[in-house]
């Protein structure tokens, strides 16, 4: 029954999702219609339903219910009971649920909330949110349904694949889709704004919090994925340029100019057509993501849930929705006029610029995330790797810092640079005095010697903004563009130290025997077997001394997961303020020598630090905007009230 | 005022859906093939991984002969669901010598009660030392060795009924 009850409320949903996109629709069309009514309790009812329907999936994981194909498909009875539950989105079926539940969701918070924009507007935008879920409903109940039962029940389930048997990777993929579901529903306000021609500075402030919804959990996503990818695979790296990768990497980059865009505009009233598009270029590249990670049509280490019939769909859908709004953007923009004007010189010029250099580092990654399929055209098979994406971003990637730097110091509308050029001078010798400092020290790339000087730099600039200030009195938004950017400069000396100063070793050593790397000494004390609750493993114990401190124990493991049968690597970290040891067990050598390999790498966490003093920068920001927003309207009510008094 | 300009980025979309929609209408490889394939197995022994067979070293692979090495696992269900097709090509005179994968000489034997036992050789892999090294990445895969050792044909996953002449067929090839 429950299975039932899940799929029934989908549908019911569905339909709800088809009766807003019929309602607001007349909205848009600025035909006066009672129908046009039903918009926002649509939106709310189906955001509900669609929520029944996902618990329902997420009771069915828990019960582990062997009679419903998706269940055994995915999960075991001996699962531990964490990881049955994240099985229900850990799969292509529950993840395409857990997706339009966000959206629906989304859309139902907006069905409620949102008054700012003119009701035309609010319904047109509720009708592009109700066209977007119809079409993943469409998905859900034609193409993969996640309720589907089996004409028998299986004895046990498959299990989940091991790789993503861990807490981290659990709650990545929901944090990453509620980026991509954010950023659909910016996709949806400007879809509703272009139809209705109300691209206006409240439409801006309207969608800005979702934006940076969206973004805040891009962030902490990239951030958490790309620190599982390290100490999950056991290959050291932190960023492989893989097409997975890329997919959350490309609407981060659009969501970020994006943000910055809708600034401007909620601000001066310019920059629209350029908002607008980057609404639709960010949705975009969650799609086309979707899209590249579903299809196999470009292979990569962790794709998933890859199906040609399943990317067909996906492709139909990005052709209905992304082309359908890049063609009503090619008909509409031209009559979204530029709005204010403004000097090169100034807040807006230095925001378009960085959003020049965010679409061109966007452009890189995409070429070359693509150019494997472009050359298999022509018959040539090649993949792209780090010689490609690190010079080519980079060259985007100075410049945007440099204006970053000076940037949040402009005025609006029109500015001198010798205003802020004391500041900018400190901020530049404290790049120099590293560059300098680091070469004296040590020869490193280019790359990473450019990378440690800018980020020092940079994070002396990015507090530049507090200077003359009265702390107390800054809004919080102000804040949180500072620890943004500070972040920015954070994690941008994590990488660069990472890939200056990091040392490997290699060593096959024997019970007892040790190995030197950086500053410490580890020694393998024993290897033996260990089990787990589904898996069983090799673990090696190794004490490592820092500088012939108190040894410390670390307990690498390589595991073999028998349902379904698959072994990983469980690398063991040992983090210090100064860096991390990183230490993976691989195989026997000769009868009684291990292979050990060790890294030391100094200030390596400052890389996720940094992401997450950034995601924290976006937190701040939205609690301002909704506070500010908060203020106004009450501002707004009490001057209601006392003209009423006044007039009364 | 409609530019020309507004819709240049429908244009690239388009480019793009063409060759997305090209690039799923192609079949693809899912597999990853071994760059071993052509060359020479590197030198190895294993213990016997049940007591009625022997072992399995490299100098056994180097006999002469044209075989087919076949990596399974007792733990491995698809590897109990080729059993059958390995026996047709036994009775067909195909050598075949097993690697076993990270098993116990007891569920080797309980294995081979089970589903028959079509290896003349049998060496136990218990790191995946020899799977690593030849380049197979998961049970059961099939391999083709020719009489020097030089792997000739790779075959992926269970061996169902349409591949039996296929592996015959390499095999006759590698003996050429």
């Amino acid at each position: 029954m429950i299975a039932e009850l899940g799929l029934a409320a989908l549908w019911l949903a569905a339909a709800l999702a088809a009766l807003q996109l019929v309602a607001g629709g007349l909205a848009a069309r600025q035909e006066d219609s009672e129908l046009a009514l039903l918009a926002r309790p649509a939106a709310v009812v189906q955001g509900a339903l669609c929520l029944f329907s996902f618990a329902m999936l997420v009771w069915l994981f828990a019960r582990t219910d062997l009679s419903v194909k998706l269940v055994a498909m995915n999960s075991h009875s001996m699962k531990p009971m964490v990881f049955k539950l994240a099985g229900s989105w850990g799969n292509h079926e529950g993840s395409m649920l857990l997706w339009v539940t966000v959206m629906s969701a989304a859309g139902a918070l907006i069905g409620f909330l949102e008054r700012r924009l003119p009701e035309r507007t609010m319904q047109a935008t509720l009708a592009a949110q109700g066209f977007v879920a119809l079409g993943f409903y469409a998905f859900l109940l034609f193409s993969s349904n996640p309720f589907e039962r089996l004409p028998v029940p299986a004895l046990e389930g498959n299990g989940l694949n091991p790789l993503l048997q861990d807490i981290g990777l659990a709650f990545h993929p929901p944090t990453l889709y509620l980026g991509y579901v954010g950023l659909s529903v910016a996709f949806s306000f400007v879809v509703g704004a272009l139809l209705t021609r109300s691209v206006t500075p409240d439409f801006a402030r309207a969608m800005r919090p979702w934006v940076l919804g969206a973004w805040i959990f891009l962030t902490i996503g990239i951030t958490a994925g790309s620190y599982w990818a390290y100490y999950e695979l056991g290959w050291g790296g932190w960023w492989f340029w893989d097409p997975v990768e890329n997919a959350s990497l490309m609407p981060w980059l659009a969501a970020t100019a994006l943000l910055h865009s809708a600034s401007v505009l909620a601000a001066r009233d310019a920059l629209r057509t350029w908002t607008v598009m980057l609404g639709v270029v960010a949705f975009s590249m969650s799609m086309i993501g979707t899209f590249l990670v579903r299809s196999g049509i470009l292979t990569s280490v962790h794709a998933f849930a890859v199906d040609p019939e399943r990317g067909a769909f996906i492709l139909a859908l990005l052709m209905i929705y992304i082309g359908g709004a890049l063609a009503v953007f090619g008909f509409r923009a031209g009559t979204v006029a530029e709005g204010e004007r403004f000097a090169l010189v100034s807040r807006e010029g230095a925001l378009v610029i960085n959003n020049v250099m965010l679409s061109a580092i966007l452009g890189v990654v995409l070429l070359g995330t693509l150019y494997p399929l472009l050359t298999e055209a022509v018959g040539v098979r090649v993949s792209v790797g780090p010689p490609y994406f690190d010079p080519a971003g980079a060259i985007f990637t100075l410049p945007m810092l440099l204006v970053m730097a000076a940037g949040p110091l402009l005025r609006w509308r029109r500015d001198r640079l010798e205003r802020v050029k004391a500041p900018l001078i400190a901020a530049g010798l404290v790049a120099l005095a590293v560059l300098v400092g680091v070469l004296a020290f040590a020869g490193p790339g280019v790359l990473p010697l450019l990378g440690l000087a800018l980020g020092a730099g940079l994070a002396v600039a990015s507090l530049l903004p507090l200077r003359g200030r009265k702390l107390t009195r800054l809004p919080l938004a102000t804040w949180g563009m500072v620890v943004a950017h500070f972040g920015i400069a954070v994690a941008l000396i994590g990488m660069a130290s990472d890939s200056a100063f990091s040392e490997e070793r290699l060593a096959a050593l024997k019970i007892g025997d040790s190995a030197e790397i950086g500053s410490w000494r580890v020694t393998l004390a024993a290897v033996s077997p260990v089990a787990g609750p589904n898996w069983n493993a090799i673990e090696g114990v190794m004490l490592a001394s820092y500088s012939g401190g108190i040894p410390v124990r670390l307990a690498p493991q390589a595991r073999s997961f028998w349902t379904p049968p698959q072994e990983t690597t469980e690398s063991a970290l040992e983090t210090r303020w100064n860096g991390q040891l990183y230490a993976v067990l691989g195989k026997a050598a000769d009868g009684e020598r291990w292979q050990v390999r060790l890294w030391w790498k100094p200030f390596v966490t400052l890389i996720w630090f940094g992401g997450l003093l950034i995601a924290f920068g976006g937190v701040l920001a939205l609690l301002g905007r909704l506070a500010q927003d908060l203020r106004r309207r009450t501002i707004a009510r009490k001057g209601a009230a006392r003209r009423a008094e006044l007039s009364a | 005022m409609n530019s020309w300009r507004f819709f240049v980025p429908l244009a690239i979309f388009a480019a793009f859906l063409g060759v997305a929609a090209w690039q799923l209408t192609q079949p693809k490889d899912e597999f990853v093939h071994s760059a071993m394939v052509g060359k020479p197995i590197p030198a190895f022994a294993m213990r016997p991984a049940t007591s009625d067979r022997p072992g399995l070293k490299l100098a056994d692979l180097k006999d002469g002969k044209p075989k087919l090495l076949n990596i399974w696992a007792s733990w491995c269900v698809p590897c109990a669901a080729e059993a059958p097709q390995l026996a047709a090509l036994k009775a067909q005179g195909a050598p075949i010598v097993g690697v076993a994968i990270r098993d116990r000489p007891e569920d080797v034997a309980a294995f081979l009660a089970r589903y028959g036992n079509p290896f003349d050789r049998i060496g136990a892999d218990d790191l995946s030392e020899l799977q690593l090294a030849i380049g197979s990445s998961g049970v059961p895969e099939t391999f083709v060795v020719d009489g020097q050792g030089v792997i000739r044909y790779q075959h992926i996953g269970d061996i169902r009924k349409s591949h039996v002449p296929i592996l015959l067929e390499k095999l006759a090839e590698a003996g050429e």
